[in-house]
């Protein structure tokens, strides 16, 4: 891993934020659902903050993201506002699909975020499309396709591309990595497909406990939280004080609160808007 | 306006991607082996047009229909439209995940913030002996999908002028051209023809036959055939499968007072059992007789060749309901 890019201070501090922001508003996901505020499938990303953070500080708003039902991560790491996404879990007309695609279909283009399936397998065929488009455009997008590894065993997601397997818990291997890709993507030079590996903390989706799941293992990715492991590296190494974290993360929490209580107090569609967006003109 | 020009229905097809893409640089093409290196198309209809316009914009792909759709969709996202080619109609189920989960649904699902102007062209039809897994008409499938729309051309004329339009469409297309009508010829005058419209391609006052792809000029002979008995029918070429035009379809029913809808698909669930629902529905009380319906047998295509000519509505068959209709 030695020839990658090294993420400087900053760079740590911007993953640590967006990783944050995943994992505070994951936390307050399943705390809405549990109080019976919020109905709705939620699968979380509890304990897979960094991949997304470590990938997205290497991108812009032009870049293109496609990721599946699993995806609050990916969406929040490249900027998804938070009362566009919780107006819509909450499935409210102010949502960013106007309440219509829910938590599975989550979409922002506005920051690259395209396409969000519930179906394993499908975000890599629509990612070569954005890619096609990009290329003819020649502006230098970069389009991120996300996938479990459950979807590695879907025929469509092979391709001929560059294959690498890295610590997707570790922000250095995996910004080093994802950097590398990124650059590469950018200047013309073709896919990579990135393994990241990493450990799922709760169970499917929420109201499902995973009790599959092997207690070993499990109990050592506990001690592998990548979010504590962080945020203390962050201060024994000087690159945030202990004050200015508890205060982003203050911020962070403040944010999530109030895209909350907005979107409650939002309305619901319309019956109407069954006709509408079905087909360019609205249904007779 | 150019004059009209005797083509065949693959060259009509041919020419309609060649002057989109003339026209807007913003049309690729992609499908197995469309490029003019692997021969422009299994059967030639994309023949040329990567020589013209690059094999940026014209792609060969791998066989992978999942693939093809998705990556159609992906650039159509993004301000492209792309028409894929996917070679038979049985090959759609392939992609059917791509087709019904996505391109269908991502307008609605993202309140419409995207939406997916994609065509895709595939060809099917029995009576080229190629049995089971290479004859189908699937159209009912997608005419049941809310968010797609559904184009079957009769002729050459409706091929160039119904394809111009689904590429312009905002809304994804599937177009279905009928290979055993592929090398009839006709009269082609180049103008777009509007999605979702019928046409009355012949009048009658005693019964109004509905159909569309191949059994339109089946039903033209049964039409001409029956006037030498005095008899008279009209035809009506849906045109588009879905959404289809009522108010041609109910005016005319209502004229006539009897009704046969005619397809190649199925008879079991397809496409005519929803027409003569909302011709029940609308027209209680003023039919003169039933309303009948002959689609395929309720089987796979079969291979032998009696057995697949005994399969598909034809003239004979088409002429035989009819009469009893009228008598």
């Amino acid at each position: 891993m030695s020839n990658y890019p090294k993420p400087d201070g900053p760079t740590l501090r911007a993953i640590y934020e967006k990783a944050a922001r995943i994992q505070f508003n994951d936390e307050r996901v399943i705390k809405e659902i549990k109080a019976g505020k919020l109905v709705m499938p939620f699968y979380s990303t509890r304990g897979q903050e960094i991949i997304p953070a470590a990938i997205s500080v290497s991108l812009t708003d032009d870049d293109y993201v496609n990721t599946i039902y699993r995806g609050g991560h990916d969406q929040i790491a490249k900027g998804f506002p938070l009362a566009d996404y919780w107006a819509e879990i909450a499935g409210r007309v102010t949502g960013a699909c106007k309440g219509k695609g829910g938590p599975m279909h989550l979409t922002y283009p506005a920051k690259g975020i395209m396409v969000t399936t519930g179906i394993v397998g499908s975000t890599a065929p629509i990612a070569n499309g954005l890619a096609w488009a990009a290329k003819l455009e020649g502006k230098g997008r970069v389009t991120i396709a996300n996938f479990g590894d459950g979807a590695a065993n879907i025929g469509a997601v092979h391709e001929a591309m560059e294959g690498i397997r890295v610590d997707g818990n570790d922000p250095d291997e995996m910004y080093g990595v994802a950097r590398w890709a990124i650059d590469r993507a950018r200047a013309g030079e073709g896919p990579t497909f990135i393994e990241a590996t990493t450990f799922r903390f709760n169970g499917h989706l929420i109201g499902e406990a995973g009790g599959y799941m092997d207690k070993e293992l499990y109990a050592a990715s506990q001690t592998r939280d990548p979010m504590p492991i962080l945020r203390r590296r962050l201060v024994e190494e000087g690159i945030v004080a202990a004050g200015e974290l508890d205060a982003l993360d203050a911020s962070i929490r403040a944010e999530i609160d109030a895209a909350v209580r907005t979107a409650y107090a939002a309305d619901y569609p319309d019956p109407s808007e069954l006709k509408v967006d079905v087909l360019v003109d609205a249904i007779a | 306006m150019t004059d009209p020009v005797k083509m065949t229905m693959i060259d009509a097809i041919n020419r309609a991607l060649h002057d989109a893409m003339e026209e807007n640089g913003r049309i690729l093409l992609l499908g197995e082996d469309v490029a003019d290196p692997e021969d422009g198309g299994v059967f030639g209809a994309t023949r040329g047009l990567s020589t013209r316009f690059g094999e940026d914009r014209v792609k060969s792909t791998p066989i992978s229909e999942q693939a093809i759709v998705g990556a159609a969709i992906g650039a159509s996202l993004v301000g492209y439209r792309p028409v894929a080619e996917v070679m038979l109609m049985n090959f759609m189920t392939v992609a059917m995940d791509m087709l019904v989960n996505h391109a269908a649904k991502l307008r609605f699902m993202s309140g419409g913030q995207t939406s997916v102007p994609i065509t895709v062209r595939t060809m099917t039809g029995s009576g080229l002996s190629l049995g089971g897994q290479h004859s189908d008409f699937v159209e009912a499938w997608f005419a049941h999908t809310a968010g797609m729309k559904v184009v079957i051309p009769s002729s050459a004329n409706d091929a160039y002028g119904l394809l111009r339009s689904a590429i312009d469409d905002e809304d994804p297309v599937i177009f279905v051209e009928t290979l055993p009508i592929y090398w009839a010829q006709g009269d082609v005058s180049f103008e777009r023809i509007p999605i979702g419209r019928a046409r009355v391609c012949r009048e009658g006052s005693d019964l109004t036959i509905i159909a569309y792809g191949q059994m339109v000029p089946h039903s033209l002979t049964v039409a001409a055939e029956l006037a030498k008995q005095g008899k008279s029918v009209e035809v009506v070429d849906l045109r588009t499968v879905s959404p289809w035009d009522r108010d041609t379809v109910l005016a005319s029913v209502a004229k006539t007072g009897r009704a046969l809808i005619v397809h190649e698909a199925v008879k079991e669930y397809g496409v005519g059992a929803e027409i003569a629902s909302v011709i029940g529905e609308a027209l209680f009380g003023q039919l003169k007789a039933p309303i009948q319906r002959l689609g395929g047998a309720y089987c796979p295509v079969p291979f032998s060749k009696p057995l697949e000519q005994a399969f598909a509505p034809n003239a004979d068959s088409i002429g035989a309901a009819a009469t009893a209709l009228l008598s």
